[in-house]
């Protein structure tokens, strides 16, 4: 084994810059995740939350908790194998093709993390709408609001305040799930390292630049998701 | 299309119970349970240590548990994965099979993320169960022995249980450094087939489904069997409704 040396991969052009492409590149999935994961997971609660009568709710119901169910209980790196692999070679021949022009792996990618971070975003959200207390709504109701406004300006904020730490959780989960989809072909940070560790042979050190970097990143995300919410109870306080 | 799903289903059913054993590594299914089970049971005793020292009055126990606990939080699985797989030859002197450096991964892994579920448990617990074990002249180890860990861990169960689906779906990662488990029984087969992709992954999901599903539901029915017993046998059973919900 040769001697521990930082500089040799950092000073390396080649190197870094295999390493910087890998982590834009997990910013871009975990980023584009991260909002799809989100835009569906509020779309998620409000289709439970519609009023389409008995039926009609019921049927909305059973769709939304199976697709939670089904996120939450297959394993992440399946749900991407089987968009990657499986549910890819349903597409038209065409598609297909565009897809492996335009980096498919990378759309999947952040397809399947997205769809399967919803469906946590979305219960985070649900349970935090539920703590709010049942008065704050009537109130709303009492002093004119309709239903669009209660949710948007009095029960959506106190909800989203409540869910806030199992939102931040969740999101620090996503950012570390973006590494599966190395899995699938993505030339993200985990990749990178893969690919610098089998060139250089200096795997300790490569480890090491990437541990640092992911945890970096984690450790920010907690802090700046403990910020928020000690404002947010701040806010509430008053 | 279903009629392929059986007949893979048919012929591979004995690779995605047990791999190739008793020819070759036990895989399958049974390899992905047996993973999860060593992984959890061996992380239990470990997370309870790391509980107690995040808890401890002493720095000295304080700080490195909780600095073992961000670290292990903030990166991801895959690469502690690397990182055993890479350091255990090296400290060990000799070579580590995939399912052992799975097990020690998991280990680590969910030592640190059951030691979280555990310190929740413990500290809400009443102040007055450890002031009352004091006063009745325990020491402090002795007062965590017999009063608060057995009350903070059944409390706990359905939170470890859901510990136990997590790892579970974590040992899918096995699959990327080549632990025989369900994952890679899977893309074996697909490996072999080449052209139904779509059915072998679907299969894999939906038997991930199931085993994960019906956990799942074990875990809410403990959560509300325990609700019932912390009630006591006066409370209404609206009060269980209400925490079950």
């Amino acid at each position: 084994m040769k001697g521990f040396d930082l500089l040799a991969i950092l000073l390396n052009p080649g190197f870094s810059a295999m390493l910087l492409h890998g982590i834009g590149m997990t910013f871009v999935i975990a980023i584009g995740s991260w909002v799809l994961a989100m835009s569906l997971g509020i779309l998620l609660l409000a289709v439970r939350l519609l009023p389409l009568g008995h039926i009609g709710s019921r049927i909305a119901e059973g769709v939304v908790a199976a697709y939670i169910s089904y996120h939450r209980n297959v394993p992440t790196l399946v749900q991407l194998m089987l968009w990657y692999f499986g549910i890819s070679s349903l597409f038209p021949d065409a598609m297909q093709e565009w897809l492996s022009d335009h980096s498919g792996e990378a759309i999947f990618a952040i397809v399947g993390l997205g769809l399967c971070q919803a469906a946590y975003f979305s219960e985070d959200l649900r349970s935090g709408l539920r703590s709010v207390s049942p008065g704050q709504e009537e109130a709303a109701r009492a002093l004119g609001h309709g239903y669009v406004g209660t949710m948007r300006f009095v029960l959506m904020p106190q909800a989203f305040r409540n869910a806030l730490p199992a939102l931040v959780n969740h999101t620090v989960s996503l950012f570390k799930n973006s590494s599966l989809a190395m899995a699938i072909g993505v030339a993200e940070l985990t990749h990178a390292v893969k690919e610098v560790e089998s060139e250089s042979f200096r795997t300790f050190e490569t480890y090491l630049i990437a541990t640092i970097l992911y945890l970096a990143c984690s450790l920010l995300m907690m802090a700046a998701g403990a910020a928020l919410s000690r404002r947010a109870t701040l806010a509430g306080a008053r | 299309m279903l009629q392929g799903a059986i007949s893979i289903i048919s012929e591979n059913w004995l690779l995605l119970l047990v791999g190739q054993y008793p020819n070759g590594p036990l895989g399958g299914i049974a390899a992905t349970l047996m993973l999860s089970v060593l992984g959890i049971v061996l992380a239990f005793p470990l997370s309870v240590l790391i509980a107690l020292a995040r808890i401890s009055r002493w720095r000295l126990l304080r700080a490195p548990a909780t600095a073992l606990v961000y670290l292990v939080r903030g990166v991801p699985l895959l690469m502690i994965i690397f990182w055993v797989y890479f350091l255990f030859p090296l400290l060990l002197g000799a070579n580590v099979p995939g399912f052992a450096t799975m097990v020690c991964t998991l280990v680590i892994y969910e030592g640190a993320f059951l030691s979280e579920v555990v310190r929740a448990g413990i500290q809400s617990l009443p102040a007055g169960q450890m002031d009352a074990a004091r006063a009745l002249g325990h020491s402090y180890p002795r007062a965590m022995r017999y009063v608060i860990l057995p009350q903070a861990l059944y409390n706990m169960l359905p939170a470890i249980l859901s510990q136990f689906i997590s790892t579970i779906k974590e040992t899918t990662l096995g699959y990327v450094i080549n632990v025989p488990e369900l994952t890679f029984a899977a893309s074996q087969i697909n490996n072999r087939l080449l052209t139904k992709p779509f059915e072998v992954f679907l299969i894999l999901a939906l038997t991930y489904y199931v085993v994960c599903f019906g956990l799942t539901a074990a875990a809410t029915w403990l959560e509300r069997r325990i609700a019932t017993r912390r009630a006591g046998p006066g409370a209404a059973p609206l009060a269980i409704m209400e925490t079950a919900g």
